[in-house]
Formats: C-alpha cells, sequence, structure tokens
C-alpha cells in the first residue's frame, strides 16, 4: 500500500521533483522536503490561514491539500512574493504601518492579500476585512493590518498609473 | 569642531524613546525568514508524538507497545516505566505540585500524556501512536470543582497520606484530598464587620470561565544531546529559557553550563509558553536515548486540550457602600479550578496570582480575599493569558462589582467610579491588600475618557432607544461598556517575587563596538512585542549611539545574562529598567573618557544627547562614536579599556500602568448577536517608549478581550470531554469580526523605574474584557439585568434577554 | 495531525472512476477539493484506504445558464459561483449562498459537488439546492440517474448516493421571483447556527409560490413543504409569516451543540427564517 507517486511541482519558479507518500500534506513538502519554511502551521483544520500559498491563481490552505493533489501546479509562497532587492509593496506596507508583531501569521496575510488586490485593486475596509477573513492574526486585532493593505493598494496603483 | 547638524536633528537621528522607530524584525518576518522552532531541520533528528488519554479519569491497566514497535521507522515507545529509573516519570510543577510525565497508573484529564512515540519521520510517529494500546478502566470523573470539594473520589493519590490523612501541599493545610491550598490576603473580621454593617450591601457570584491563550504557534521544542561533548542543547517555544535551563538541569541531573536553551523565534505567547510541558521532558530524554535530536511539536488540539488554560475562577463578592456610594468595603472568595495538576504559573508566594489586586483603582479601605485552589478532571495550567499574574480575575470581578453596586445604589455607574477612584494625591498608595501603587492619576484619565466619547450623549442615546424598544420601534438594544483597570506588572522584586526559587530580577548586558555600535543582551524573549526595537531605542536614548547602531539579542542561555523571562508586562518594567541601569554604566565610564579626552575634570562635562560637551562651551565635546573608540583604542591612566557594561535589576516595586475604556454595542435581542460599534481605549502606561508599538499591543489586547469576553471558552461535558479541541469551536476573531479601536493616552511615569515606563502589553486584555462584558449587561441594565456570566456568545446573550422576558 | 496512509487514484475519466469504486467499495472515497474530507482524514475520524482525486476527471468544471434550467458540474467551486455574473444574475441566491460559507480561501477549492455529495448538515448547499428544487445527477456502474436534491438525504453523511456511484452535476429549474439566503454564525467559517433560503414568486400582491429550506437545524437540510404553503395565496404579511415560521418549527429538529441549546436553536430559526422571508419578499 501507499506507493510513493511521483511529483512534479514549480515553487516560486523552481521545478521541483520528488517521490513522496499520497498522505503527504503541501504544507510538509514545502516546509521540510523544500525548505520552504514562510508558510507555517497553526490550527491544521483549515480554519487560521498560515499556511496560505498560491496555487495557480487560488490563495490555498497547504495544510488542507495533499502535495500530489497539486501535481503539476504552480506555486508562489511568501519567498516567491519579493526578498531583500524586490521587495513587493506589501512586504513595505506590513513593515511601514506595523501590521506584524509575532510575525507567525504574516506570510500567510501577505500571500493572502497578493490574491486579494489581484481581484480587486481598490477594496473598501470591509472589503479588505472580508477578504483576509481566512487569516487568523492573534497579535495585532487587524487593524494595522487592513491599514497596511489599504497603503499597499495605494501604492500598487500609483506605480500602474505612472507605467500607463 | 563644527557641528553640521542641529541639535533637534541629532535627536532624530538616534531613534531614541518616544519615537515610532519602525520594527526591525520585520524584515526577516515580511519575507518568510523568520525563524521558528518547527523551522529547525538538524542532521538525524527524529520525531516524537504523544500517545493521549481519551479519558478523563481512568486507570491505566496495561500499556502494549509492541505493535507500535512494529511500524517501521519507529525506533521507541516511552512509558512512565521508562522514565521511572531516571525519576523523570513525573516532573516540579512552576506551583510547587508534581505533574506525570508520562501517565503513571492513572490519568487525570482528557488528553493528558500516556505515551512517547519516537520515529524517524512525523508519519511513522502519527502511525505508532494509532498501535499503541492501552488498557484504560474508567474512573468517576468531576469536572466541578464546588463538586470536587465534597466527593468521595480522590483525584490525587499520591497526595493522600497511607493513613489516609491530607499532608500539607506547597502553600500550606489542605482540608480535602481534591482540595490544593486556601490563599488568603486582608483583614477577615473587620471586612465582615464593615459588610453586615453596612447600609448597602451588593452581592454577586460570577464564574470567569476557562479559556486558553491559543497563540498561533503552538509549543514545541528540539532537544538534542551531543554525547560526545556531553552538552544539551533545547531549542523550544519558551517565554522564560533560563528558567527552563534551571529546570531542566534540576530535574535531568546535566550541570547547567552542559545545557544550552534556545528560544528562537516565538509565533505568540500570551502565557502559554511560560510553563514546562511533558514534551520537553520527553523530548530531552529521548534524545539521550537514542543519541540524536528529537523535535516535538504539538498540534492545535494538543495545544487546547493540554497545555496551559487560563481563568477557570468562581467568585463570589461583597461590596459595601454608604447610600452616596462611598465604598466602605469589598469581600472575594474564589474557587479556583486547577484541573489535574497545579501548574499555575504565578510567583511561588501567590498561588493565586495578583488576585489581591482585586480592589481595582478604588480608594476601598477594608477588604478580605480567600482563594480555594481545587483538583477536578481538566487539563492543568492555570496560566496568565495576557496579564499579569491573574490580573485580569481581578480587574474583572472588581469591574463588575462596580456595575453591580451601581445598579443597587440605582447610580450612574461612571460617577460611582469617579467618586471612589484613588485620588492622585493619595499616590503612592497603599491599599487594603498589600499593594503599593506607585502613581496613577485616575480622574483625569476617565474624565478625557468620558469626554472623548461624549458620555452624556451616549446616555441620553441609550434612554431613546430602551423607549424605542419599549415602544416596539426597534428589537436592538444599546449598551455603554465601562471600565477602568489599575494592572499591577513588573514581576518583580526579589524579596517577594520568585518562581521555583529563582527570584524575579531581569538583566541586560552591553558591549560597545569600538566604532560605535553595540550589542545588547536580555534575559526577556520577544514574542511578538518588538524588544529588538524598543530596547535598542532605551538604549539610544541612554548611552547617544544611534538604535539602528544597536542589536538587541534574547534567548539564548549561552550568551544572554541570567533573566526570568517575558510575561506579565515584566519586560519593560525589569528588563527595560537594567537595560537603562546598564546604560548608564557605560555613560558614566564614557563621561570620564571624554573629560580626559577634552582634558576637563569629570565633572565638568555633561552629558547631551550623542555626546559628553564641556559645561558652558558646548562647541567642545566628544561624540559617544569617538568615545567609543577612544575607549578601545587609546591609552587612558586609570581606565580599563573597553566599554562594556551588565545591570541586574531587582526592581524596588511594580509598576501599575491604568487605563479607561469605553465600548458601545448593539444588540440584537432576538439572535443575540452583539456589534461592537465604538471602542475607545485610554492608555497610561507610563513613559511612552515606542507609540506605534504601543497603539499595536493595544489593538492586539483589545481583540484577545474581545474573543474572550464574547465566546472564547474551553468547555467540557460532564465526562470531561473538551469540546472545544478545533478553531472550528474555539473562538479567534477573524478581521470581519473585530471593529476598529480609538486609542489615546495620557502619561503619569512611574516614579522607581529608571526611565518612568509601567508595560502595556496586557493593559488592553485586563482593561478590554470587562469592558466588552459590561457593553452587554449595561445593554439589558434597563429592564432588570444585574449579573451573566461570560463568555456573552450569541445564546448566552439571547438567553439573558430570554430570561429578561424580552422575547414574550 | 497525519492522516493514515491511503492509496492515490487520479483517474483521467469516470469510468476510471467508477471501476475503482467498484473495486474497493466503501473503502474508496472520491475526493474533489477535499477541504471537508482531509481534515477528517487528519483527524482520523475518516478512514480511506483508496482515495479517488476527480480533478482529472474534466467535464464537471461548467456552469451553463438554459433557458429553464441552470446546471452547474459537480467540480465548481464556491469561487466560481461568486465569480459568475451571468450565473448570479440568473440565480442570485446561489452568489449570496456561497459568500457565507467558510473564507476565501476555502471557497476557492470547496466545490458544489463536495458539499451536495457530502451530507454534512453543517453544508450550506443541500438546503440551498432543496429550495431551488435541484436535482442531482448520479453516476454507477447502472447508468446515471437523476436525484431530487429533496429526496437525498437520509441522515448526516448518509444520502441516496451508494458507495459506487459518483455525483456529477447539478440542475436547477431557472429560480423566479424573490430570494434570500439568511445565516446566522458565530464568525467567519463556522458553520450556521442556522440558516434560511427561501425564494418567493409574487403576482399582483400575492405570493404564488414559495420555497423554503434551512439549514443545521437537523440531521440533514429540512426542506419546509409546509412552511412555503402557509405563504401561497397570501400577501405574505405577519401572519402569514407567522405560519409559514409554525410550519417551518414542526419540521425541524436541532440538537444541542457548542451554539446552543435546542431552545435558542428554534428561536433564531424562526429570527432567521423571517428575515429571510421579509428579505425575499422586498426582492419578489
Amino acid at each position: 500500500m501507499s506507493n510513493k507517486k511521483h511529483i512534479t511541482l514549480s515553487v516560486n519558479g523552481k521545478t521541483e521533483e520528488f517521490l513522496a507518500e499520497p498522505r503527504e500534506l503541501l504544507i510538509y513538502t514545502l516546509r521540510e522536503r523544500l525548505n520552504i519554511t514562510g508558510p507555517h502551521i497553526g490550527c491544521e483544520t483549515s480554519h487560521c490561514g498560515a499556511c496560505t500559498v498560491t496555487i495557480d491563481g487560488k490563495s490555498v490552505k497547504s495544510c488542507t491539500m495533499f502535495a500530489v493533489q497539486a501535481e503539476g501546479a504552480e506555486i508562489t509562497t511568501i519567498e516567491g512574493i519579493g526578498g531583500p532587492d524586490d521587495l513587493h509593496p506589501l512586504q513595505e506596507a506590513f513593515k511601514e504601518h506595523h501590521g506584524l508583531q509575532c510575525g507567525y501569521c504574516t506570510p500567510g496575510m501577505i500571500t493572502r492579500a497578493t490574491k486579494l488586490l489581484e481581484e480587486n485593486p481598490n477594496p473598501t475596509e470591509e472589503e479588505i476585512r472580508f477578504g483576509m477573513a481566512g487569516n487568523i492574526c492573534r497579535c495585532t486585532g487587524y487593524q494595522n493590518i487592513v491599514k497596511s493593505i489599504q497603503a499597499a493598494a495605494t501604492e500598487m496603483n500609483a506605480a500602474k498609473e505612472a507605467a500607463e | 569642531m563644527k557641528d553640521e547638524i542641529t541639535r533637534e536633528e541629532r535627536v532624530d537621528n538616534l531613534k531614541g524613546m518616544g519615537c515610532s522607530r519602525k520594527r526591525v524584525e520585520d524584515a526577516r518576518f515580511t519575507q518568510g525568514k523568520g525563524n521558528y522552532v518547527d523551522d529547525l531541520k538538524l542532521d538525524g533528528m527524529l520525531f516524537g508524538d504523544f500517545v493521549r488519554s481519551p479519558y478523563a479519569h481512568a486507570r491505566i491497566k496495561n500499556i502494549d507497545t509492541a505493535a507500535a514497535l512494529e511500524v517501521p521507522g519507529v525506533l521507541a515507545v516511552l512509558t512512565a516505566k521508562d522514565l521511572e529509573p531516571l525519576g523523570l516519570h513525573w516532573m516540579p510543577t512552576l506551583a510547587g505540585d508534581k505533574q506525570m510525565v508520562l501517565a503513571d497508573g492513572k490519568v487525570l484529564f482528557q488528553g493528558q500524556e500516556v505515551a512517547f512515540v519516537v520515529a524517524e519521520d512525523r508519519y511513522a510517529a502519527a502511525d505508532g501512536i494509532e498501535l499503541v494500546e492501552v488498557e484504560y478502566e474508567e474512573l468517576p470523573v468531576i469536572v466541578n470543582p464546588f463538586e470536587a470539594l465534597q466527593s468521595d473520589v480522590v483525584l490525587r493519590e499520591d497526595l493522600v497520606a497511607e493513613d489516609g490523612s491530607i499532608p500539607d501541599g506547597a502553600h500550606g493545610p489542605r482540608k480535602h484530598p481534591n482540595h490544593i491550598f486556601t490563599w488568603d490576603a486582608g483583614d477577615k473580621a473587620p471586612t465582615e464587620e464593615v459588610i453586615a454593617s453596612a447600609e448597602v450591601v451588593a452581592e454577586e457570584t460570577m464564574y470567569y470561565h476557562r479559556t486558553h491563550p491559543c497563540p498561533l504557534e503552538t509549543c514545541g521544542c528540539v532537544a538534542s544531546m551531543d554525547k560526545v561533548n556531553g552538552k544539551l542543547t533545547l531549542w523550544g517555544t519558551f517565554q522564560a529559557p533560563h528558567a527552563i535551563r534551571t529546570v531542566v538541569s534540576l530535574i535531568s541531573g546535566i550541570e547547567e553550563h552542559n545545557i544550552r536553551v534556545i528560544s528562537p523565534d516565538i509565533g505568540g505567547g500570551f502565557g502559554n509558553k511560560v510553563g514546562a510541558y511533558p514534551g520537553y521532558v520527553c523530548s530531552v530524554v529521548a534524545s539521550i536515548v537514542t543519541g540524536k535530536p528529537v523535535k516535538w511539536i504539538e498540534d492545535r488540539m494538543d495545544n487546547l486540550m493540554t497545555t496551559a488554560f487560563a481563568r477557570d475562577y468562581h467568585m463570589t463578592g461583597k461590596i459595601a457602600a454608604t447610600p452616596e456610594g462611598k465604598i466602605t468595603g469589598l469581600h472575594c472568595h474564589v474557587t479556583a479550578d486547577h484541573g489535574g495538576f497545579d501548574a499555575c504559573a504565578d510567583p511561588t508566594k501567590f498561588p493565586a496570582g495578583f488576585m489581591n489586586i482585586c480592589t481595582g483603582s478604588y480608594d476601598i479601605p477594608t477588604a478580605y480575599l480567600e482563594v480555594d485552589g481545587v483538583y477536578t478532571n481538566k487539563a492543568p495550567g492555570g496560566v496568565s493569558y495576557r496579564c499579569s499574574f491573574r490580573v485580569t480575575e481581578a480587574v474583572y470581578f472588581i469591574e463588575r462589582m462596580i456595575e453591580v453596586l451601581a445598579i443597587k445604589l440605582d447610580m450612574d455607574a461612571a460617577e460611582l467610579r469617579r467618586i471612589n477612584f484613588i485620588k492622585k494625591e493619595q499616590f503612592p498608595y497603599t491599599a487594603a491588600l498589600g499593594w503599593e501603587y506607585d502613581s496613577g492619576d485616575y480622574h483625569t484619565a476617565w474624565d478625557k475618557a468620558l469626554k472623548a466619547v461624549d458620555y452624556e450623549g451616549l446616555r441620553a442615546e441609550q434612554a431613546q432607544r430602551v423607549a424605542d424598544f419599549k415602544a416596539g420601534k426597534t428589537r436592538k438594544l444599546m449598551g455603554i461598556g465601562l471600565s477602568f483597570f489599575t494592572e499591577i506588572v513588573g514581576a518583580g522584586p526579589v524579596k517577594n517575587c520568585d518562581i521555583l526559587g529563582l527570584g524575579m530580577f531581569d538583566s541586560c548586558e552591553i558591549r560597545i563596538h569600538p566604532t560605535g555600535s553595540a550589542i545588547a543582551r536580555l534575559g526577556t524573549i520577544s514574542q511578538g512585542q518588538g524588544h529588538a526595537t524598543t530596547f535598542a531605542q532605551i538604549l539610544a536614548s541612554e548611552i547617544g549611539l544611534p538604535a539602528d547602531s544597536i542589536t538587541i539579542e534574547e534567548g539564548d542561555t549561552d550568551t544572554a545574562p541570567y533573566g526570568l523571562g517575558t510575561y506579565g508586562s515584566r519586560s519593560t518594567p525589569v528588563a527595560g529598567a537594567a537595560t537603562a541601569m546598564a546604560g548608564r554604566k557605560i555613560r558614566a565610564k564614557a563621561q570620564m573618557i571624554a573629560a580626559y579626552l577634552l582634558e576637563v575634570h569629570d565633572n565638568d562635562v555633561e552629558f547631551d544627547v550623542d555626546r559628553f560637551v564641556v559645561k558652558g562651551a558646548p562647541e567642545k565635546f566628544k561624540t559617544m562614536k569617538e568615545i567609543a573608540f577612544a575607549a578601545y583604542n587609546q591609552a587612558i591612566p586609570g581606565i580599563e579599556p573597553g566599554l562594556e557594561a551588565v545591570s541586574y535589576y531587582d526592581p524596588p516595586n511594580m509598576t501599575y500602568p491604568f487605563g479607561a475604556y469605553v465600548c458601545v454595542m448593539d444588540i440584537d435581542v432576538d439572535t443575540g448577536v452583539p456589534d461592537i460599534r465604538r471602542f475607545y481605549a485610554l492608555d497610561d502606561c507610563g513613559t511612552r517608549i515606542n507609540p506605534m508599538i504601543i497603539e499595536g499591543q493595544v489593538h492586539g489586547g483589545l481583540t484577545e478581550a474581545l474573543a474572550v469576553a464574547l465566546g472564547q471558552e474551553i468547555a467540557y461535558d460532564d465526562m470531561g470531554n473538551c469540546k472545544t479541541g478545533t478553531l472550528m469551536d474555539f473562538f479567534l476573531p477573524t478581521a470581519w469580526e473585530v471593529p476598529n479601536y480609538e486609542t489615546d493616552y495620557t502619561v503619569t511615569p512611574s516614579p522607581h523605574h529608571p526611565i518612568g515606563a509601567k508595560g502595556v502589553g496586557e493593559s488592553p486584555h485586563v482593561g478590554g474584557v470587562p469592558c466588552f462584558s459590561n457593553a452587554v449587561q449595561d445593554a439589558f441594565r434597563p429592564f432588570g439585568n444585574t449579573h451573566t456570566n461570560m463568555p456573552h456568545d450569541h445564546w448566552r446573550i439571547w438567553k439573558t434577554a430570554n430570561d429578561l422576558g424580552l422575547h414574550d | 495531525m497525519i492522516p493514515a496512509a491511503f492509496e492515490y487514484y487520479r483517474p483521467t475519466d469516470m469510468a476510471g472512476v467508477l471501476s475503482i469504486l467498484a473495486e474497493h467499495g466503501d473503502d474508496a472515497r472520491v475526493m474533489a477539493g477535499g477541504h471537508s474530507l482531509i481534515p477528517m482524514m487528519k483527524l482520523r475520524m475518516a478512514d480511506v484506504p483508496h482515495l479517488i482525486d476527480l480533478q482529472d476527471v474534466g467535464g464537471m468544471s461548467d456552469i451553463t445558464v438554459g433557458a429553464d434550467s441552470i446546471t452547474i458540474g459537480a467540480m465548481v467551486t464556491q469561487h466560481d459561483i461568486i465569480d459568475n455574473a451571468e450565473l448570479t444574475a440568473a440565480a442570485p441566491i446561489l452568489r449570496e449562498a456561497a459568500l457565507q460559507i467558510a473564507d476565501p480561501q476555502v471557497r476557492y477549492i470547496g466545490t458544489v459537488g463536495g458539499n451536495v455529495a457530502n451530507g454534512d448538515p453543517g453544508n450550506d448547499m443541500p438546503g440551498l439546492m432543496q429550495c431551488l428544487n435541484a436535482s442531482f445527477t448520479v453516476v454507477g456502474p447502472d447508468g446515471t440517474r437523476e436525484v431530487a436534491a429533496r429526496e437525498f438525504y437520509e441522515a448526516a453523511y448518509m444520502t441516496a448516493r451508494e458507495d459506487d456511484e459518483v455525483l456529477t452535476q447539478v440542475t436547477i429549474p431557472l429560480p423566479a421571483g424573490g430570494y434570500a439566503y439568511e445565516k446566522q454564525k458565530r464568525k467567519i467559517g463556522d458553520y450556521a447556527t442556522a440558516a434560511a433560503a427561501v425564494q418567493i414568486v409574487k403576482e399582483g400582491g400575492s405570493c404564488v409560490s414559495a420555497s423554503i429550506a434551512m439549514t443545521n437545524l437537523s440531521d440533514t437540510p429540512v426542506y419546509s413543504d409546509a412552511a412555503g404553503a402557509a405563504l401561497v395565496g397570501t400577501a405574505v404579511d405577519d401572519a402569514a409569516i407567522n405560519a409559514a415560521i409554525a410550519a417551518m418549527l414542526g419540521d425541524i429538529d436541532p440538537t444541542e451543540d457548542n451554539r446552543g441549546p435546542v431552545a435558542f436553536k428554534k428561536h433564531v430559526a424562526g429570527v432567521i427564517l423571517r428575515r429571510a422571508i421579509a428579505r425575499a419578499r422586498s426582492r419578489a
């Protein structure tokens, strides 16, 4: 039973191939097999969103998906969103507006927010709160997270306008 | 030398105290480069996980590990029998009790650790757990502490002598096998006398429900025993790494210098990560046995069901007053449910923490508090969830009693508070239950808060709403929640605060580098509070080097000076003070160096922002950067080279932050759904080090308060089954359920703290819980409500309305 | 939380799915998004030795709005429903309900098929589909059959679908009139304390048809024929609404849980239904 499966994923633009048991959850693939430890494990029942990654353009809780389900998928984690030389406006905004404290929810929070702003570049506060409701933060009370996302949206829209 | 920039610019360049310096921690966290314990991966690392009891009370007849050991990858299954020869099948708790590391003949709560499966990976460990066969014989379950004190069922047979007598516990005589301690404070007879003879007495019984700190990161560790060098390294989610090192040394016999405890980044603590848990002990043993690193990480159910509950206080109060509302006496009795083991994390002399701050912000001449601790078949813990030791319970108690008294007196609750506040001129104020409040200006804060929310306007609106409701025009009621709290934080003076005999001082060690940057190490550990940012700000102001040139390091016992860790809002009051004091030692030496360099007497130079200047000749100066270089590179007669300092700070007193909160809530009477329309929070935490971080702490603390007041609980059924083991049922609010908060402040510096700071992380939780609760209760006050218990989830609010006949 | 080991299959057509189901009987389970099943497997409350991932089967991801009916493939997600303007124009109650399910991440993955086929009384789509008088297409070894949503649910996690069958499509008669999906829950991500799906058609001030179904108030969704009937022929005035609520209360059978005791749930069910009817009436 439980023959290992050959799995190919594209993670942050890099092709990863490996053999894994079907029961290997995607979050463990990322964290333990690929050493991509930005996404975290919080609740394990798809409530907290600390494990959020983007899979083929969707925000997904990677603790509730087997790696084998993601065969062939393109995956982006916080590590693929921006680094020291190319910080994403959301990463800048979270720093600027104190949108994090312990930092544990932050990778999932920012990853989810990238998708939210992609779908809705001008969200109202209510839309941000609704669109971020799959990510729990225990530290900030969300007020500065909302502020950070609003600021990033403004920044991104201005940059877009300047480019046009 | 000519100065290129103004003094104001020099101050700004330091990014010292009082500015909203951006956090230095955030670069790594926003890029997914935090370093949490579960991120750690060592060569050959094994995984350990627990077989847990499905029963709340049962005798263990047999444990068969054979099938589990057959699972490929499973290397060992530890049981109490394996730990017994090492003397590690039980461990001491922080409260002077002992706790089974692995079930020794019986289990006392659901989820209790029964066996530890060690495997090559987490999959094999999980499969092994399924195959450990444990034969249980169920015993009668007690989940109610009042029943426990009447029952013939003995939970802790180990604490009853062979002749049936009940030996004293760590906190004195016990009056029943299931009784842990009686602890009291104040004057019993005089208080009873005042209450008996008072013209007005309000009485109330309230239950502060069991809940849990539930940080987003669960508890966990990696133990690595290097048998070649005899060194044990233990990484883990420890809010008190040095204390953990000492405890590990005491129970394992490994000398303390051979143990290195490291707290890496911690994903929130809120009290959950203060204690020592069986997982730590088992990981250490497993690493010693296998010679390999062993990782243990709780899953969320383990976390909610087994490590560190909070609260669970059954409180009965009597408050006496004159007809005009002047409070004359307060009596409080608590029956405290501690679960199967007494693992409360309190200073040794305070088995009920600082519950004796329960006279609150009021000048109450006579008071008495008595607390009975009781064993039940529930998980151990009793930690201070985002508060100093049991202060949340104390403040909730007094802030509810005030409301109950206001109802009895038919008085406005804001006015009742005002006429009973300790007056500014009474500080330092010694309360009836013993604490000496260092400072406060309650009337100013209260007036500012009430004015900010237009309190009278709110009351007028509420009166109109009640009229409309009675006229059938609306089904929504409006509640105005008030709370005024005084925290007691910064444990604490070694003369009365220790944990397991470890004095609760804290520490800071500073090294200035020759080029004028620095590293400072502290005995505390941040879990999101931003220590690396704020402690550098304290130092910047004290030693005149830019905060950006100062690295703050915590959490590694091999490098950091000994300290008792971060909880109870003690970091700023204690380690923050140590930081300032160490900085002043640096400055004192720098002054001598500067004087030498400027060729004047020591007393002829004075410190100015980032330099020493010759008094009366400000154009003659040496910057701290220059002084640092000289300290290392210039032979100065009578002064040894280098620029370093260490301070161990034993605070002379606690600090007493306070605040005034107002919540406006609309309540749907028919569904029980509350809607928070407005929340105003005024905090006075003394000197403000970083306003941005203070505001963030307030937002977070209020949100945890909202959760606790409005739904967050650890609930059990009669069989001791935990009903709230996942985040479906354990209420952590999302962005959708949380309002925006208005923050405000006054500044009343602590007179005994070197920089006047008091601590703020926990105030909003302490003050927030009664404020949210009072808002709910206040909505129903016009209809005869006196008190209902939290959590005010939909059905309980609905029940309040229903009991008052509002659905008829 | 690690699930027990299992065998994973990813067939590319329905024949492949059915043959695996035939071979392994109730040891096999099909999975769409897995957001209901995987947590149960992690908690080891569901034992699934053979897991069949449907994502490569194809043909189950379309939303088609026809002249008389709407078809929704089983693999259509909640997010697809929210995002589909044509569907929202034709049957706006679907979007209104889908937005109240779980959270954004879960809605990207959670499917209509999984939601209706699972038989979880907490799921919102089953009651909604009963309200809309949908039918489910079920494919098995003996071919394809249609089962009315109102006949589908037998008990918690027990449905008219046999172990060797797969639910492939939902067909909804084009709804008419006013609608509302009203749900009370403790927080985002929670199941309903009580939820009501209502469709009302009015002609000349009088209700000509009404359909009412309730969620998480019994071990199955509750389609209350009597509640709908109480509105028909009335102006949907207070008296009629009271009668509908009374009828609905006779059909539900809630149990106590962490959301509250039975009396509370019944009361809230009445309040929620009243609000849903009022909102549907205002849109009719």
